[in-house]
């Protein structure tokens, strides 16, 4: 196991670099430089600011420069607020979009898996079709229209919870429910068919033929199994709950990493979007990486860790 | 009175969107303390589908146990609630399948499924107990290091262990019938052998009645001590083994005897298969269903059912050849293939 984690490890550090290094070469590939807009610089002014950022070395010196302060976990400060770190900003900002995309997340496997396993149970009935075309509708449509509409109708309308900004729990239910309903419609439908696949499973006549219950069939026998599909697309969906964040976080005004990365990338922000970029992908790659170890833990067909004769 | 189960004219049909399937057209026959009762016939014939509305395992729907009773000691089975059956699974009732590589669950350790069966019959012991009890089992069906064994997965086992398993599940909480759907058709011949001989160790030493349903005679012979051959949703000759093997006496019955090899005649006799299919189950004929493969079919075959006849002590028939104004036909054609 923990060779299996070391070697992860190593092919976890080498995907981050590759992303640090395309992102890099990418994003200065992009025409414009941090200083353009600004209209009351003069030459001298702007030669001193690129100097003292950097910028007016040659890019692979830059490269080297950012590699080295990455590896002290240092991403730089911000061209464009110039008394901040790229640091300071996640540390402000990441908590609230991280407390915004775990609350949509757990809710969306929750709700998704119950509803999934409720539909395939009471396969062709009115709960089913209901949950089905639920499901539908939550996939195709979009968050920020999903959020607008539960804007208007639950804020403005019955005015039963406030529009926007994040200061309380009552705020987090919205934005939290319109990043969450493609997920959960996603998670409900696999679980659904997975379930349903495995129900007809002879493990499963084999536990009926014992004499268990129907609840220790579903819940010991077939949701272990039915789960495993499942499992496998939740690395794909914390990607679209992390992107999508950026999303409904502009839309509800949340003061969190959204607003950074969007701006950021107008702004010709270098070290913010690097920092953001890089942060989230590690992110990214480390979710992945547990879910893979769920994985093995749920199935123990799939080794982790090859013992030899077996 | 040793009958413990006693099947009286069951029928099972599935709806479908093609029809109604009916499977189970009326099928009786009883099983004794410690017996072994065999069910044969082609592939289709509704063996499975029988020993499923035994244990009340049919799928609802489309399935239904349309009429007759299931008595087990007794009780009614075809009357009793779906709870009350629950109890009666796996406890006094146990099945086995067909095929061992996917009867197992996959993600849960052997011991947790043998034991399982135990704590939900017999909630006043313990785990430890429990899992003494598996690992006895297990040794007892022949798997070696049974301790260690119990902790691993259905996928370290062969498809003859997982049978072996299998078979240690069903009889962990000692029932007293284990109803065996061909269990040895997914394994190999060598395999078979062994497997065979565990259920005759096991039968002998537990005292369990055996329903064996196959379609391989030679498991038969080996095994059973009467057969019922089924042919489209009914027993249509029963008997002891010796009486079947050695006088049958529907065409049917006959028919099967022919396309399995046999010591005890000539080498090099050719393997006669039975020419034509079943009947369509969704409309089953009016008269006899083998008729229409049947070389001695007769006007009244396709008009009437035939009746039950007793041939011998235990032995029974449903052919029209068994009738008074049948009998010279009969007797040539026994001499015919018997000779
Ligand atoms: N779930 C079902 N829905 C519809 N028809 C079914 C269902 N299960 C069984 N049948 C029908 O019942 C009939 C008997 O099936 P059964 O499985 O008992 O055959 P069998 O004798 O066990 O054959 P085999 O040797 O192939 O296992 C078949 O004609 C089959 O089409
Ligand atoms: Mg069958």
């Amino acid at each position: 196991m923990l060779k299996y984690i070391g070697k992860r490890f190593i092919s976890m550090m080498i995907t981050i670099w590759v992303i640090v290094t395309l992102t890099f070469f990418l994003m200065h590939a992009i025409p414009g430089s941090p200083f353009n807009q600004e209209r009351n610089t003069n030459d001298t002014v702007r030669k001193n600011l690129e100097a003292h950022y950097h910028l007016d070395e040659n890019l692979f010196v830059q490269y080297g420069i950012y590699l080295k302060s990455l590896l002290q976990f240092d991403f730089g400060p911000s061209i464009k607020q110039s008394s901040t770190s790229v640091n300071e900003l996640l540390s402000r900002g990441f908590p609230i979009s991280f407390e915004l995309g775990s609350v949509a997340l757990l809710f969306s496997i929750v709700s998704g898996i119950a509803l999934g396993i409720f539909a395939a149970l009471r396969h062709n009935g009115v709960i089913d079709y209901g949950a089905m075309t639920l499901a539908v509708i939550g996939i195709s449509v979009p968050n920020f229209i999903m959020a607008t509409l539960l804007i208007q109708v639950v804020a403005v309308d019955l005015k039963l919870l406030p529009v926007a900004t994040w200061a309380s729990y009552k705020h987090m239910i919205l934005p939290a429910l319109a990043l969450s309903m493609s997920p959960l419609a996603i998670i409900a439908r696999l679980t659904r068919s997975s379930m349903l696949e495995v129900l007809t499973q002879d493990y499963i006549r084999t536990a009926r033929a014992k004499g268990l219950s129907p609840f220790k069939i579903v819940v010991k026998h077939a949701l272990r199994n039915a789960l495993l599909p499942v499992i496998t697309i939740l690395g794909t969906l914390v990607a679209a709950v992390l992107t999508g964040s950026f999303v409904i976080e502009k839309i509800f005004a949340i003061p969190g990493m959204g607003q950074y990365f969007v701006s950021s990338i107008n702004d010709r922000d270098y070290p913010v979007i690097m920092g953001t970029t890089v942060f989230y992908s590690t992110l990214l790659i480390f979710l992945l990486f547990l879910v893979d170890i769920a994985y093995g833990i749920i199935d123990p067909r799939i080794k982790l860790h090859k013992k030899e004769g077996e | 009175m040793n009958t413990i189960l006693d099947v009286k004219d069951l029928h099972v049909s599935f709806k479908t969107y093609g029809g109604e399937v009916q499977a189970v057209r009326g099928v009786s026959f009883t099983v004794k303390k410690g017996e072994t009762v065999a069910i044969v016939g082609e592939s289709g014939c509704g063996k499975s589908v029988t020993a499923q509305s035994i244990m009340k395992l049919i799928p609802n729907p489309p399935g239904k146990i349309t009429s007759g009773s299931i008595l087990f000691k007794g009780r009614d089975l075809t009357k009793i609630s779906e709870k009350e059956m629950r109890k009666i699974r796996g406890s006094d009732i146990s099945m086995i399948f067909q095929d061992p590589m996917t009867s197992l669950n996959p993600t849960l350790t052997i011991g947790d499924q043998i034991t399982e069966a135990i704590l939900q019959h017999e909630p006043v012991v313990t785990k430890k107990e429990a899992q003494f009890r598996a690992c006895e089992m297990l040794g007892e069906v022949g798997i070696a290091n049974p301790k260690e064994r119990l902790k691993q997965f259905p996928h370290q086992f062969s498809g003859g262990m997982r049978q072996r398993i299998m078979i240690a599940m069903a009889l962990v909480c000692n029932p007293s019938i284990l109803i065996a759907d061909e269990p040895t058709t997914a394994l190999d011949v060598t395999i078979q052998a062994q497997i065979i001989d565990l259920f005759k160790k096991i039968q002998r030493n537990t005292g369990v009645a055996i329903i064996m349903i196959t379609h391989d005679l030679g498991v038969v012979a080996k095994l059973a001590d009467r057969i019922n051959v089924m042919y489209a949703g009914k027993v249509v000759e029963s008997g002891t083994t010796s009486e079947i093997f050695y006088n049958p006496q529907h065409p049917y019955t006959k028919g099967l005897l022919n396309c399995v090899p046999r010591l005890d005649l000539e080498r090099g006799q050719p393997l006669i298969p039975i020419p034509g299919s079943p009947p369509d189950l969704f409309a089953p004929p009016i008269g006899c269903a083998y008729s229409s493969r049947c070389e001695f079919a007769m006007e009244v075959c396709d008009a009437y059912q035939p009746g039950r006849t007793l041939v011998a002590e235990g032995h029974e028939v449903n052919c029209w050849l068994q009738d008074q104004r049948a009998k010279q036909v009969k007797f040539h054609l026994r001499e015919k293939t018997y000779s």
